[in-house]
């Protein structure tokens, strides 16, 4: 099961980022997980969160343009070379990988990836063995 | 089929039109010379008295007006008629400076109003039709021109004005309004969102706009055409000669026809004053034949443009001006290069972007800058940087080859660019020249 993924334009001026994040704070919405890819020009802000339909909801209301992206979600444990072990199965998988942060959960770390072809990696790594977590799952670690 | 206000006039032959213009004109240079020291002097000091115009023939001969005769003469000094025959003034901001106030006595207003039922008419507009005007009521022209003319066809009109636009498209959608009129920047903005409220076109009870007070490109107006299901017509005027309503679009949308009857137009060279022949590009300049209060002659309206007898399938036989390329106020020199704002409208159209923008201009170390703010929109997002980036040097490039310069695109987030109630405010220079 793929995660949906809140992603959000901001222009590249100081302030943006913080006038995001005050309006999730007003509304009690938990930012678990958060990257911020940055051009010259504008940022894009990714991030996983707690209700992720009242988060877009709340933040189209301010102006901000937000959307959905599926992505895929793994725990690792949180020890040396579990993210290299991962990384191998993608490998062998074949699945090319866009971009990927992480959070650290209370027991485990949690990989958060972006790739290509969400359902057509999924089913790849599954095969190998990995399973990815779901919506829920992520708001109980 | 095409219907008219004033048939027999509007789809008058050529030469009823000129005759009529022919009796008009020395009356009203009489008028001017006896009435106004200013241009009296102004035609003095070109040897001329009222009998050297004896027809239209003549015109070229008479001195301009210009925008900073109106500001010399600022506030009285070009009223024809006695204050206590005048019943009301309209004013425009001027770039710099004094603002123009422009006298109207009740024939004035009335003329004017009829000018803008040609137009509402033109537009598809009859008794039957509920028109929404949402132009700014005030001393702008644009709300009084079309509530006048609105109430002349005898449409049910609601008076709007600009702002509140949840009430807009409430009144809109209540009471089935099936013409707007507003600038065209207010339109788009209308349809934006009506279209985020869910409404679809043809939800929409609109069937005709009458935009003017602004440029727009002829991509604009596909985009309000799209989002509010109907067919978009242009107006054109200015405080100066009387309002909106000096021209006016037919069901061709091909070209304004502008009231002969009321009004000469020509065009002339900017540089040098000379009038070009029909269908060159110049400065378009009006004479009004009919005004009594604030009677302007061979007023020059800085802006460029072109003129056309082509007959039109419409059936009127008035001479069509071209959208105007620009004012020639709006347009920017910007390294050396002629820039319209309407320009860069067109090209951020067909990328996909809204018409929303502002051009930013200044001089850093003798060179100058010239960066467009354009606002991000929801169909233009996506999660990918490359793409984006993309999307925006394909926009750059673009500009690049319809301006002939390279401009700066810089994304903004949405709503960030101040919307128009009223005029849009499109460029910001900081050169200090």
């Amino acid at each position: 099961m793929s995660v949906k993924q809140v992603s959000v334009f901001l222009e590249n001026r100081p302030g943006t980022l913080n006038n995001m994040t005050n309006i999730l704070a007003k509304h009690n919405i938990n930012i678990r997980a958060l990257s911020l890819a940055d051009t010259n020009d504008f940022g894009i802000v990714r991030m996983i969160v707690d209700d992720v339909y009242e988060a877009t909801t709340i933040l189209k209301e301010e102006n901000f343009i937000a959307r959905f992206t599926p992505v895929l979600v793994y725990a690792i444990s949180d020890e040396a070379g579990s993210l290299d072990k991962i990384l191998q199965s993608f490998t062998e998988a074949d699945v090319n990988i866009e971009y990927m942060y992480a959070f650290a959960g209370k027991q485990r770390a949690y990989m958060i990836f972006k790739v290509t072809d969400v359902k057509k990696a999924e089913s790849l790594l599954s095969a190998k063995g990995l399973k990815s977590l779901t919506q829920e799952q992520i708001s109980e670690v | 089929m095409e219907r008219y206000f004033q048939q027999e006039i509007e789809c008058a032959p050529i030469e009823q039109i000129k005759a009529i213009q022919n009796e008009k004109l020395p009356k009203q240079v009489k008028h001017v010379w006896e009435n106004v020291p200013y241009y009296r002097k102004k035609m003095e000091e070109k040897g001329l008295t009222p009998e050297d115009i004896k027809s239209i023939d003549d015109l070229h001969k008479l001195p301009f007006l210009s925008k900073a005769d109106l500001k010399e003469c600022y506030p009285y000094g070009l009223l024809a008629c006695p204050l206590k025959d005048c019943v009301r003034i309209h004013s425009t901001s001027g770039t710099t400076g004094k603002r123009v106030v422009a006298f109207y006595t009740q024939n004035d207003i009335d003329m004017w109003n009829e000018c803008c039922a040609r137009a509402i008419v033109a537009a598809g507009g009859s008794n039957e039709d509920v028109v929404q005007v949402s132009y700014g009521y005030g001393l702008f022209t644009g709300g009084a021109g079309l509530d006048g003319g609105s109430h002349k066809v005898g449409c049910l009109t609601i008076p709007q004005s600009s702002g509140n636009t949840e009430r807009q498209i409430m009144f809109i959608m209540d009471l089935s309004a099936t013409i707007l009129c507003c600038t065209p920047s207010y339109a788009a903005y209308l349809g934006e969102s009506m279209k985020e409220m869910g409404l679809k076109p043809e939800d929409i009870p609109l069937k005709a706009g009458i935009f003017g007070a602004e440029a727009w490109s002829e991509e604009m107006r596909r985009d309000i055409e799209k989002t509010l299901g109907i067919k978009a017509y242009d107006i054109y005027g200015l405080t100066e000669i009387s309002g909106p309503g000096v021209s006016f679009e037919c069901s061709e949308q091909h070209g304004m026809h502008i009231n002969e009857d009321h009004f000469i137009a020509e065009i002339i060279n900017p540089d040098t004053g000379e009038v070009l022949p029909e269908g060159s590009q110049g400065e378009l300049v009006f004479t009004s034949l009919d005004k009594e209060a604030f009677p302007l002659l061979r007023y020059r309206t800085r802006d460029i443009c072109t003129l056309t007898r082509e007959k039109c399938s419409c059936g009127r036989t008035h001479i069509r001006m071209c959208k105007p390329k620009g004012r020639s106020d709006d347009m920017l020199i910007i390294r050396g290069v002629n820039v319209f704002p309407s320009q860069i409208e067109t090209v951020l159209l067909n990328n996909g972007y809204a018409a929303n923008y502002q051009i930013i201009v200044d001089r850093v170390n003798n060179t100058d800058t010239f960066d467009i703010n354009v606002e991000m929109t929801p169909d233009m997002f996506t999660d990918n940087v490359g793409e984006i980036q993309t999307h925006k040097k394909v926009l750059e490039d673009g500009l690049k080859s319809m301006l002939g310069i390279k401009a700066k695109v810089n994304l903004v987030a949405p709503k960030t660019i101040a919307r128009s109630e009223g005029k849009a405010v499109r460029v910001i220079d900081k050169r200090k020249i």
